[in-house]
């Protein structure tokens, strides 16, 4: 039983450690020299005798990706928020919350490149100059991120106690601020995770992306500029010949499997908290 | 004149009627037991007095519910719950705060108070409410450190501390032991000179021992109410008597 315990393990760990054996082992050399996280990648090379390479860095790559993640975040974790508070604790069985709920499911369930082309599509009506920007990217990612996080808080909301709701009620507490500060409060940890899962989901899209941030390794100019982000980098540098290039992308892999990996371990340190919070009532 | 008083009150939570035009009279300065067997009403009962009872979906109340001669139904529901302090079944801490926090809840969320005020009524809501020489060392630990009876009797605090002139308590020791059930009994004695105490149980020994009147529900009608001593010696109906002598429930 310890032997196939241990088998399991090994199995589960195996690709994880293989993944990130291989972007150590490729991308270290690019990640340790100077300018990686600040210069723009060099011009293509591949070592031969006399020739030494340079890595230059990627720069633009991890500017663009804060700056998507930020718009991101800042359109999908209101919005989220605020759909899984009105079904939780105002919608009780009405059917607009229903809908809500329902739309949020088929929402997780769309492809990430529709999510892109959609964008593109909505913004060619409005406003073409704006379509390859970190604000169209941000936007194709909010609809990513909104279903993950509007589903956990739901959840967080859910596992908060009823009893601390009556409680609140029964000390003639408004609604309002019964909601924002007792509930969310004691549900806060695990709408952690959920924002968390959520950022570390948008980090690691490329597909929507394509269509709209479009990629810039010239650097960030702004946020109504074309924008890059670190998979559009690794999708536009991994099939190139040159060696140092070829580095670049196993970098900004190691870079992007390290910020998921953070990620992860700060949301489920975030839910541990929550359960032993919610425990010793009673 | 009752503190207050049910007039035919009726309660549904969508199919049939739960309780069944109860009318009742509450004394103030006295504590009046609520009993009957499971799933006879009791709760839903309590529940209404407070308005609880409507904030479950489609759960309806018809009827009155008088308090100092006039209908709660009729006024703002947050502030007749300002006036009715209620005591669940289960302890229900508000598990993110201390102990202070909880007691000072109704104070913080419903209006200003200098923090000297708070202290002050934190202070005697954890006296009147007889845990203050259990907690008075640790106010800022969280309240899930408490034992479940200090838990319920922080329970007790934390609705005496928005100062109401009821005290509705629904089998608040159904969750505890026997030692935290007398602390609760000691405490009900001594509430009933300051307030209206209305309590719901299941249990008739404890009806018998703190309340001054009880009345008895089954299936959703008031049977037979009357002071405790007369109705647990002298029964008027065969059902109460069958009650209270343990025949059925």
């Amino acid at each position: 039983m310890t032997v196939l315990t241990g088998l399991t393990i090994l199995i589960v760990l195996a690709p994880l450690l293989s993944i990130l054996y291989q972007a150590i082992s490729l991308g270290g050399p690019a990640v340790v020299s100077p300018h990686f996280f600040t210069g723009v990648p060099a011009y293509p090379c591949s070592p031969r005798p006399g020739v030494t390479c340079q890595y230059g860095g990627i720069g633009p790559s991890i500017e663009g990706t804060l700056a998507l993640l930020l718009v991101a975040s800042t359109i999908a974790i209101p919005i989220g928020l605020a759909a899984a508070i009105y079904i939780v604790e105002y919608g009780g069985d009405r059917p607009a919350a229903r809908a809500i709920s329902a739309a949020a499911d088929i929402l997780s369930g769309v492809p990430s490149i529709v999510a892109g082309l959609f964008i593109f599509a909505l913004l060619e009506q409005e406003d073409p100059l704006i379509i390859h920007s970190a604000y169209a990217g941000g936007l194709a990612l909010a609809f990513l991120m909104l279903p993950i996080v509007t589903r956990t808080t739901e959840e967080a909301l859910r596992t908060v106690p009823n009893a601390m709701r009556e409680a609140a009620i029964a000390l003639g507490i408004a609604r309002w601020k019964s909601t924002l500060r007792i509930t969310l409060i004691a549900a806060l940890p695990g709408i952690l995770t959920g924002v968390l899962l959520s950022v570390a989901r948008a980090a690691g899209e490329s597909a929507p992306l394509l269509l709209t941030a479009f990629g810039n390794l010239q650097g960030f100019y702004g946020f109504d500029q074309p924008t890059d982000a670190l998979p559009l980098l690794i999708f536009r540098f991994a099939p190139q010949p040159y060696t140092n290039w070829l580095s670049l992308a196993w970098g900004a892999a190691l870079i992007l499997l390290l910020l998921v990996l953070i990620l992860s371990v700060a949301s489920r340190l975030a839910l541990d908290r929550m359960e032993r919070r919610l425990r010793g009532v009673g | 004149m009752a503190k207050m008083s049910t007039v035919g009150l009726s309660a549904t939570y969508g199919s049939g009627p739960v309780i069944q035009e109860v009318s009742l009279d509450f004394q103030d300065r006295s504590v009046t037991a609520i009993i009957g067997p499971s799933g006879c009403g009791k709760s839903t009962l309590i529940r209404c007095l407070n308005r609880m009872h409507e904030t479950v979906p489609k759960a309806r109340v018809t009827g009155q519910v008088l308090l100092d001669g006039n209908n709660i139904y009729d006024q703002d529901p947050t502030q007749v719950r300002r006036r009715i302090g209620m005591v669940f079944q289960r302890p229900n801490p508000f598990a993110t705060m201390t102990i202070y926090d909880n007691v000072a809840a109704s104070l913080r969320f419903n209006g200003r108070h200098s923090r000297a005020q708070t202290d002050d009524v934190v202070l005697k809501s954890l006296q009147a409410a007889a845990l203050w020489d259990e907690v008075k060392d640790k106010l800022f630990k969280p309240a899930t450190s408490l034992s479940g009876g200090q838990q319920q009797r922080l329970c007790i605090a934390r609705a005496l501390a928005a100062q109401p002139e009821v005290l509705l308590m629904d089998e608040p020791c159904s969750a505890l032991d026997p030692i935290s059930t007398a602390k609760i009994e000691d405490l009900i004695f001594g509430l009933k000179r300051e307030y209206c105490v209305i309590i719901v149980t299941h249990n008739m020994q404890q009806a018998a021992r703190v309340a001054d009147r009880t009345a008895f529900l089954y299936l959703g009608k008031l049977v037979e109410y009357n002071d405790t001593k007369e109705m647990f010696e002298r029964p008027k109906e065969k059902l109460t008597e069958a009650y209270v002598s343990g025949r059925f429930g």
